[in-house]
């Protein structure tokens, strides 16, 4: 599935290369793709057609004036769009109030409310070091209260006792009131997984709420779900006015878009992620990790990231004066290139990162290796200053000796110069700023017809 | 056989009848005359215009059939609408709902447990929460309805109260539920449970396991060493390995099928939680994907909540407009 979809995110990558803005008409076709990629990650369809929307929006009209090239800018925008819905880093749980402070957990059968119920007994015992209570009002489930039971004692935390044939309404003031006889910092009130359209419950679920007043009503909800989570988390916010989400199970592979759904939909912030079944498990909630797992593109952000940092910003600007100014594009300028691309894992580190770029046919990967840099940098270094700058006054003679200089053959010198011709037509074409940029992408994203080394 | 495709007795009256009565309303209302809502959505023209077949997508789309799948069936049909194959709404919403049964028919196939096994073994499996230990429940109810004596093996030893629950289902049931303490091995508890079966002469044993997610690979493993463990008991042993899936679950499902497949060799579906207002639509690609036959859903949280698998029920209620 990662494979499939990191090749969709190249795909955007090269069908948007060589494009100085971006408009209605060229990213049409990436929107589609990210749509696709966001409808796979389960993100709900209304949610994706609000999503693009506002995407589309941002980039319209954009200069493509970054190091970044058009496909790489879109999909930064996908991403950072995605990371500013998701909310704010992890706030955690405000229990500012009058202790004991009431925590009411909510969610749908089998998400994981019981199981949270501990974690968060666990971190707000250990960490914050609350004295907590919890109670399970699920007198539906069977051995639910007894599971509670077990794992109250297994972190160690007050808990109180109820029995199936007792009103959940009746157990939760019973246990508030015993909360505050004894000096309870945080109260956790497990409840039975409902489904959102049963009206009984759903109403026996609100009138837990209204009398226990509490301060934190979270939804938890399973990463895994599909496109029902709209709908569920719709309707326990109306009915509860949530505070907060927690997301389960994300110790799975499943692409998490219920998050951005429930997130959408209900504006309440994600609190934690649940990351497996035992009571440590629990971790606060990143939204740029979140975002980036929706669309499956952890590697492709990483590059950009990398290209952004690692390319000196000063040399590139310097360089595209330089270039707007109409003194061309000269070996000097191949050799920093050269050099750059060296310090950020060479041609194959690259590579490895763009996504489809996986499938590069070992040999072909293996040509553009380290040493194959390292050669052309010396037959550069071998030539004087002069040459650099006017490759042009370069004949016979010249090339024997740079080849004598460097340690290679004269078919090396050739083939460099030939690449460097190719090289500098290209800069050519290219307009305005950001030709470093560019080159390096030309050479790094896709290599250019005949730049095999 | 057990005759697992009779009609199981009118049940007592329990608190699920509202849900029951509401699904078994849609799947009637379906049988009936499956569009009535979408066909009142396009109302009496008889054009059939664009938008008609982008609120289709949407609806399949929202359904979690998938993009992948979504996109085969409607370039489909868009194809034979250019083709003036189908012009009224009336014949699209026909076509659309053949062509979704005819990938369901093939998985369509019901349980069938062969006489004298003593013991057939059901082992359930799945991530966690999905409601293997519930459908337990149901189905010993179901098999006991048809004559079956039935045993459960509590082998979810690991997480809290888990054998605590299955013995209320056994309680239940009236059925004897084999475990041991919580925390002892797994494979071991099923293999005692398999002896004890066979030693009583007990038709049916169905194993509880833990949920584990397929990304686990310890787990994953210590499920292929339970079934080691049953092969060395009795390697021609009859059994159903059922997945358990949340129909709640979006595209992950497949990939959970896929990975346990791989892993222990599923031979039978179940997908619960159907009495919601998720549609299930992921069963389209598992059908493509995998051709594992859906031996039941779940509707509910009672006994009696269970329904053998029906694919022209499964895609009427699907394309059922929300109420
Ligand atoms: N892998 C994993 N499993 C989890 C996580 N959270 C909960 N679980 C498991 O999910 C299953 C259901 O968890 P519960 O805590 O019982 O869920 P619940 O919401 O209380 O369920 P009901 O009370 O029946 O509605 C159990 O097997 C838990 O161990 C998680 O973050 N990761
Ligand atoms: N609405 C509805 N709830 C269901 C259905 N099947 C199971 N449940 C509920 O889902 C929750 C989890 O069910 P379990 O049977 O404990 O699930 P499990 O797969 O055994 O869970 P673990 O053992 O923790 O992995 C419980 O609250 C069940 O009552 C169903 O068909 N419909
Ligand atoms: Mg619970
Ligand atoms: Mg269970």
């Amino acid at each position: 599935m990662f494979d499939q979809l990191s090749s969709r995110f190249a795909g955007v990558v090269k069908k948007l290369r060589g494009q100085a803005r971006l408009t209605e008409e060229n990213i049409a076709e990436s929107m589609r793709e990210v749509r696709m990629a966001l409808l796979e990650a389960d993100v709900a369809l209304p949610v994706v057609k609000d999503f693009i929307a506002a995407v589309k929006e941002r980039a319209l009209g954009q200069d493509v004036s970054s190091s970044l090239n058009p496909g790489q800018m879109v999909i930064k925008i996908v991403n950072e769009e995605l990371v500013r819905l998701m909310g704010s880093e992890s706030s955690g749980l405000d229990l500012s109030t009058q202790p004991p402070a009431v925590v009411l957990m909510a969610g749908l059968q089998g998400a994981g409310k019981t199981t949270t119920v501990a974690k968060l007994a666990r971190t707000l015992k250990e960490q914050s070091h609350k004295k907590v209570m919890v109670v399970s009002c699920d007198v539906y489930r069977p051995a639910a209260i007894e599971q509670l039971r077990t794992l109250a004692g297994r972190v160690g935390v007050e808990y109180f006792p109820s029995a199936a044939d007792q009103d959940p309404v009746a157990i939760a003031g019973a246990a508030l009131a015993q909360a505050r006889k004894q000096f309870i910092d945080v109260l956790l009130v497990d409840t039975a997984g409902r489904l959102h359209i049963d009206n009984t419950m759903m109403d026996e679920i609100r009138r837990l709420h209204s009398s226990l007043q509490p301060v934190e009503t979270l939804f938890i909800i399973d990463s895994m779900m599909g496109q029902d989570a709209v709908n569920a988390a719709r309707a326990f916010n109306e009915a509860l006015d949530l505070t907060g989400v927690i997301l389960t199970k994300v110790d799975g592979d499943a692409r998490g878009g219920a998050a951005l759904s429930v997130r959408h939909v209900i504006g309440k912030p994600i609190k934690y992620l649940g990351t497996g079944e035992k009571e440590t498990e629990l971790s606060v909630f990143h939204p740029d990790r979140v975002a980036s797992r929706i669309l499956g593109m952890g590697d492709v952000l990483s590059l950009i990231e990398e290209v952004e940092q690692k390319t000196d910003r000063e040399k590139a600007e310097k360089f595209a004066k330089k270039l707007k100014r109409g003194k061309g594009f000269n070996l000097a300028d191949f050799r920093e290139q050269l050099q750059q691309m060296r310090s950020m894992g060479g041609l194959g580190g690259l590579m490895d990162k763009l996504p489809g770029m996986g499938n590069m046919p070992q040999a072909a990967m293996q040509q553009v290796n380290d040493k194959q840099f390292m050669r052309l940098e010396a037959i550069i270094d071998s030539m004087t200053p002069q040459e650099r700058v006017n490759p042009g006054i370069i004949n016979g003679s010249r090339k024997k000796r740079i080849a004598n200089g460097s340690g290679t053959q004269i078919q090396d010198v050739n083939r460099l110069l030939k690449q460097f011709n190719q090289m500098q037509k290209m800069m050519k074409k290219m307009s305005k700023k950001g030709g470093m940029a560019k080159m390096m992408r030309g050479m790094g994203g896709r290599l250019p017809p005949g730049m095999g080394f | 056989m057990f005759g697992f495709r009779k009609k199981s007795p009118a049940a007592a009256a329990s608190d699920s009848d509202q849900t029951r009565a509401r699904l078994d309303h849609g799947l009637k209302r379906t049988r009936e005359g499956v569009f009535s809502q979408l066909r009142s959505l396009f109302g009496g023209d008889q054009q059939l215009d664009p938008g008609i077949l982008d609120d289709f997508e949407d609806h399949l789309l929202t359904a979690d059939l998938g993009i992948r799948v979504t996109t085969e069936i409607m370039d489909d049909i868009r194809a034979r609408v250019r083709k003036k194959a189908i012009t009224t709404p009336d014949q699209l919403m026909d076509e659309l709902q053949a062509a979704l049964i005819r990938i369901l028919e093939p998985v369509c196939v019901p349980l069938e447990i062969p006489e004298n096994s003593r013991p057939f073994l059901i082992m359930m499996i799945g991530v966690n929460g999905v409601g293997k230990t519930t459908t337990i429940g149901k189905l010993a109810r179901l098999f006991m309805q048809q004559g079956a004596s039935v045993m459960l093996a509590a082998g979810d030893t690991f997480r809290a109260a888990a054998i605590e629950q299955l013995q209320v289902w056994g309680e239940r049931n009236q059925v004897p539920v084999i475990s041991q303490v919580s925390g002892s091995d797994s494979a071991a508890v099923i293999y005692d449970a398999l002896q004890s079966a066979r030693a009583r002469g007990t038709d049916i044993l169905i194993a509880d396991t833990a949920g584990r997610l397929h990304t686990r690979h310890n787990l994953m493993q210590e499920l292929q060493k339970v079934m080691r463990v049953v092969d060395k008991f009795d390697s021609g042993l009859p059994r159903e390995t059922l997945l358990v899936l949340d129909a709640t679950t979006g595209q992950n499902a497949l990939v959970q099928a896929q990975e346990f497949h791989q892993v222990v060799g599923i031979t039978g579906i179940v997908l619960t939680k159907l009495d919601g207002t998720a549609r299930g639509g992921i069963v389209f690609a598992l059908a493509r994907e995998l051709g594992i036959p859906i031996r039941f859903i779940g509707v509910g949280e009672q006994l009696d909540d269970l329904r053998p698998f029906d694919a022209e029920a499964f895609v009427g209620a699907l394309l059922m407009e929300r109420s």
